[in-house]
């Protein structure tokens, strides 16, 4: 099925270009909408659920949200298949571990995503590579217009559109960008930069990590309250705050350069080495290695290596990537696969994002 | 005094911790199903507790020595806001009024106000005017706003339909349906067909008159 032509391509977001990507790894909206005629998710029984799960399908199939849209049923996708659209993505953790009729809709370069029972009855995602969070906006913008025309999404003239939680209320719009920042956390800076953001009521939280642990130095902010101020007022509160965290980690990596060259040339050299060398290696190791590597890249310290590839590698290196990608052989153990798989595409020297895979 | 709110929220993405996690009590190992936020002087603090040292912890607050179980001595709130702060959920309430309050439920999904605060998630668009009251603090307190100012749907209201009450019509549906099961299991057929009639009569009306294929070619 489709999942395979996924596993062998990489997401638009990935691309590793876009304005300020060196520092943003991509920009996301995502809106929270509900179907007025039926009980949120968590209250629905089995009918309702398949019957919202119905409706939205058939209206998003009618509607013409700028391209084409591959509908996949959550529902009936073994697990490992649930943790690979997870790792992409294209759902979320609650949506792979619910219960019942739910999907997702994406288009063919993994920038927009549907998810259809998710905590609301449709979450619309869009994903675009580097800072680019008004193109995004934009794009889902027109998505939930044509979707609006066809369906009665719950909304109330006070209250705005009505969500499962109260914390989506109003606009139900959340506005993140995944920022890699490495050098304000080795210079230690990274808790002092939260605590000024938290001021402003933006979130942060790690990426690829469970909880609020961040692996790899990529972090999430995103908007807090989703009511009260307009969309392109929230939009706007976390483009406001990114070219500010972009100077501070360019400065810190300025910093790094000049104050501790040799120090920092060695960090990234070994990681790399270790990388290509290591026989087996866990996924928090690998992030933060891969981390370490892309930022030597650059810092013009590693040469050789692109940011579309370490981008890349930081999704394939992930368990169900590993395990779909390496197939049948299935007695040695992630670790050790994970190495294989590194020492492979390094050594190798051909691009990741075509030739390995299969 | 300190004024105290019981919500539910799931503070989910706020505090970067996924929306519906088990949170421990900050007293005990039991899980939090008191997510309370405190306003102190305009300042905003959550404390998670379970059931039993929410109720101590309430009472304590109840009798206006500041039982905070984080940071002893808690601040003296100034300036209190109107009577809508003040509402069934304040500290003022003995556990009486909040257990009246947990056995309130939504007329369309049948939600209780106590399932809602357990599970931070409500269970059907009407409950935010079922529970305007309860909600409105709380929303208050997330958000720091009770009006929504972004976009609107840009389809209107069927003919005759208060504007003012949104899609709570349609909502309606879902107590219909709720009425119309139960009829059938109570082998009462003639409502049950009443049910299934009303309901078929707002999925027209909402139907807009505008067959598909008007914009969607
Ligand atoms: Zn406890
Ligand atoms: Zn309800």
């Amino acid at each position: 099925m489709r999942l395979d032509t996924l596993t062998n391509s990489i997401g638009e977001w990935l691309r590793g270009t876009g304005p300020d990507s060196d520092i943003v790894m991509s920009s996301r909206v995502r809106l929270a909408r509900n179907l007025a005629q039926f009980p949120f998710v968590s209250r629905a029984t089995e009918q309702d659920r398949a019957d919202t799960e119905r409706v939205l399908r058939g209206q998003i199939a009618a509607v013409p949200v700028g391209r084409e849209l591959d509908y996949i049923d959550v529902g009936h996708l073994e697990e490992i298949d649930r943790r690979f659209l997870v790792e992409r993505q294209l759902i979320s953790r609650e949506h792979a571990d619910a219960q019942g009729a739910r999907g997702v809709a994406i288009d063919r370069l993994e920038q927009v995503s549907l998810m259809i029972n998710e905590e609301d009855h449709l979450r619309i995602q869009c994903m675009h590579s580097g800072l680019d969070l008004h193109g995004a906006w934009e794009q889902i913008k027109v998505v939930d217009d044509q979707i609006e025309r066809a369906v009665s999404y719950a909304f109330h003239p006070r209250w705005g559109y009505l969500t499962a939680c109260p914390t989506n209320v109003g606009t139900g719009i959340r506005v993140s960008v995944m920022l890699h920042l490495p050098a304000l956390v080795i210079t230690r800076q990274i808790d002092k930069v939260f605590r000024s953001l938290h001021k402003i009521s933006l979130a942060v939280r790690g990426l690829y990590g469970e909880g609020s642990q961040a692996m790899g130095d990529f972090y999430q902010i995103s908007n807090q309250t989703t009511l009260g101020r307009t969309e392109d007022e929230l939009v706007q509160q976390v483009a406001d705050v990114v070219p500010v965290l972009i100077d501070y980690e360019r400065r810190a990596r300025d910093f790094l350069v000049r104050e501790t060259q040799q120090n920092v040339h060695d960090q990234v050299s070994r990681a790399y080495g270790i990388l290509r060398t290591a026989q087996t290696i866990s996924n928090e190791e690998t992030m933060q290695l891969l981390s370490r590597v892309r930022m030597g890249v650059l810092l013009g310290l590693i040469g050789d290596v692109k940011l579309s590839d370490i981008n890349s590698l930081l999704i394939r290196t992930q368990p169900a990537h590993l395990q779909k990608l390496r197939g049948g052989d299935e007695d040695s153990s992630d670790d050790i696969e994970r190495a294989r798989y590194l020492r492979h595409h390094f050594e190798g020297g051909d691009s990741p994002s075509r030739a390995t895979a299969n | 005094m300190i004024q105290s709110f019981l919500g539910t929220v799931c503070a989910g993405e706020r505090t970067g911790r996924t929306c519906g996690d088990a949170m421990k009590c900050q007293q005990c190992d039991n899980p939090a199903v008191f997510h309370i936020t405190e306003l102190e002087a305009g300042n905003v603090r959550e404390v998670h507790l379970c059931e039993e040292h929410a109720r101590v912890y309430l009472n304590q607050s109840e009798g206006g020595d500041g039982g905070d179980p984080g940071e002893p001595g808690a601040v003296e709130g100034k300036g209190q806001k109107g009577g809508g702060l003040s509402g069934p959920l304040g500290v003022g309430q003995t556990a009486e009024d909040l257990a009246i309050l947990d056995k309130r439920c939504c007329d369309m999904c049948g939600i209780t106000f106590f399932e809602f605060r357990n599970q931070g998630r409500l269970g059907c668009p009407h409950d935010y005017l079922q529970f305007e009251k309860e909600l409105d603090p709380l929303i208050a307190n997330i958000h720091g706003a009770t009006e929504h100012t972004g976009r609107r749907p840009s389809r209107p209201v069927p003919a005759g339909v208060d504007a003012g009450s949104g899609t709570d019509g349609l909502t309606a549906i879902i107590g219909l349906r709720r009425g119309m099961k139960e009829a059938i299991s109570r082998e009462d057929y003639e409502l049950a067909k009443e049910a299934r009639d009303a309901i078929r009569g707002i999925e027209d009306a909402w139907t807009p008159p505008a067959k598909a294929g008007e914009e969607n070619a």
